[in-house]
């Protein structure tokens, strides 16, 4: 079946079947940045995982960041089906050409930071993936449902770990007040420009890749996450935010897109850090990588 | 450097189902593509049992000739039961 009638019918299209050059492009751009958002990912919270205030926070943190781990191995594993080599997408990575969510620039000051990333950015995540699991891509939408069943348990941590700090002493709340505080834009501008400026969102929507507008997905994660705040007795930073009964929505102020930009541009406050690290976990773990490779060897030899 | 090869993973969600195909990863040898097929794809208790089959041994039929290759089966409707006209009142049949 063609392309154009298996987008048509609804269908899925799978790694050996012809497709536009230009779909093909689209897709490892997309998945090849979401993997390495997902290990870039690792970064922020596995600063906290040796301060972790108790045993039970120490191992529930460092089981979400393995689970980081193995999504962006999912993904990674998903662009290779496009005929990508994950070598060359982590070079690129490396060397600044492709991209990971801007997010992740951003520092974790305290340990209610690790709340407000399971809480905000795990659940804005999820509003931008669950379409993704029906992406007209086959193998990048299976990995998308996997994802999706593991995230749930991400941004309930976050948020028992807000719960557990606003309902405590008074500085408690004050820090858990400031992660929110300082989480709850950059959040917002997880889902992307608007869909006025969005500059690949039409043609993705065609392709079925993307099935909801930057907008609509913003609305739906403001719509879900203002309730969950007030059961937090946390606000947000939002003076704007109340309900509107007449769209059956809330309204929010407007998102300032010029940090987005300035921290795409490679501004934000952890850019450098995030790719220093990265880069550096990379090369110190070369030995590990030609030593596992240099043993199959000699024990195929040796089985010869 | 990174002349790990691809493995394609398949698990056994639990006994009495057979093995489904869940991804793929790069290991140096069968043992470590084990390990890493456990970490990457169970860390839920989705499986009982792993296979891990390097993909360069996988022979696939081509989506190309999808068409004819399957469809000698399209004509052969006489396969299913729901072709059979049964008389009513007809029973176990």
């Amino acid at each position: 079946m063609h392309f154009e009638e298996l987008l048509a019918g609804d269908g899925r299209v799978e790694p050996r079947d012809e497709m536009p050059d230009a779909y093909r492009r689209t897709l490892v751009r997309q998945i090849a940045q979401h993997a390495h958002s997902e290990i870039i990912g690792m970064q922020p919270e596995g600063n906290w995982i040796s301060r972790a205030p108790s045993l039970r926070r120490k191992a529930i943190l460092m089981a979400k960041v393995q689970d980081e781990a193995g999504h962006g191995l999912y993904l990674y594993a998903a662009a290779e089906t496009l005929g990508v080599d994950r070598a060359d997408l982590l070079d690129q990575l490396h060397g600044g050409r492709q991209k990971y969510s801007s997010i992740f620039n951003y520092p974790t000051l305290t340990w209610a930071d690790v709340g407000a990333i399971g809480w905000l950015v795990d659940g804005a995540a999820i509003v931008n993936q669950v379409p993704l699991c029906r992406c007209s891509y086959g193998p990048y939408a299976r990995a998308m449902v996997r994802i999706c069943k593991e995230e749930s348990f991400h941004q309930r941590q976050g948020f028992e770990i807000l719960h557990t700090l606003a309902h405590g002493a008074p500085a408690q709340k004050a820090m858990a007040q400031d992660a929110v505080d300082r989480y709850w834009w950059p959040s917002l501008m997880m889902f992307g420009p608007p869909d006025d400026d969005s500059t690949h969102s039409a043609q993705s929507m065609a392709w079925g890749i993307k099935r909801f507008s930057n907008d609509d997905l913003r609305q739906r994660f403001v719509d879900m996450t203002v309730p969950q705040a007030e059961v937090l007795g946390l606000t947000l930073p939002d003076p704007e935010i109340r309900w509107n009964d007449e769209r059956g929505h809330y309204d929010f102020g407007a998102v300032d897109f010029t940090e987005l930009f300035e921290v795409i541009k490679g501004n934000g406050p952890c850019n450098r850090e995030r790719m220093a690290h990265r880069v550096a976990a990379h090369e110190d773990g070369a030995w590990v990588r030609e030593a596992a490779a240099a043993y199959s060897a000699k024990r195929a030899e040796a089985a010869a | 450097m990174n002349a790990w090869p691809l493995w394609e993973v398949f698990v056994r969600s639990r006994r009495g189902l057979s093995h489904v195909h869940v991804g793929s990863l790069h290991a140096p040898d069968a043992e470590l593509a084990l390990r890493n097929a456990r970490d990457v794809y169970t860390r839920r208790q989705e499986g009982v049992s792993l296979w891990v089959v390097p993909s360069s041994s996988i022979v696939a039929s081509d989506p190309g000739e999808r068409d004819a290759f399957f469809d000698p089966a399209e004509d052969k409707v006489y396969r299913h039961p729901t072709f059979y006209d049964v008389p009513e009142g007809v029973e176990h049949l």
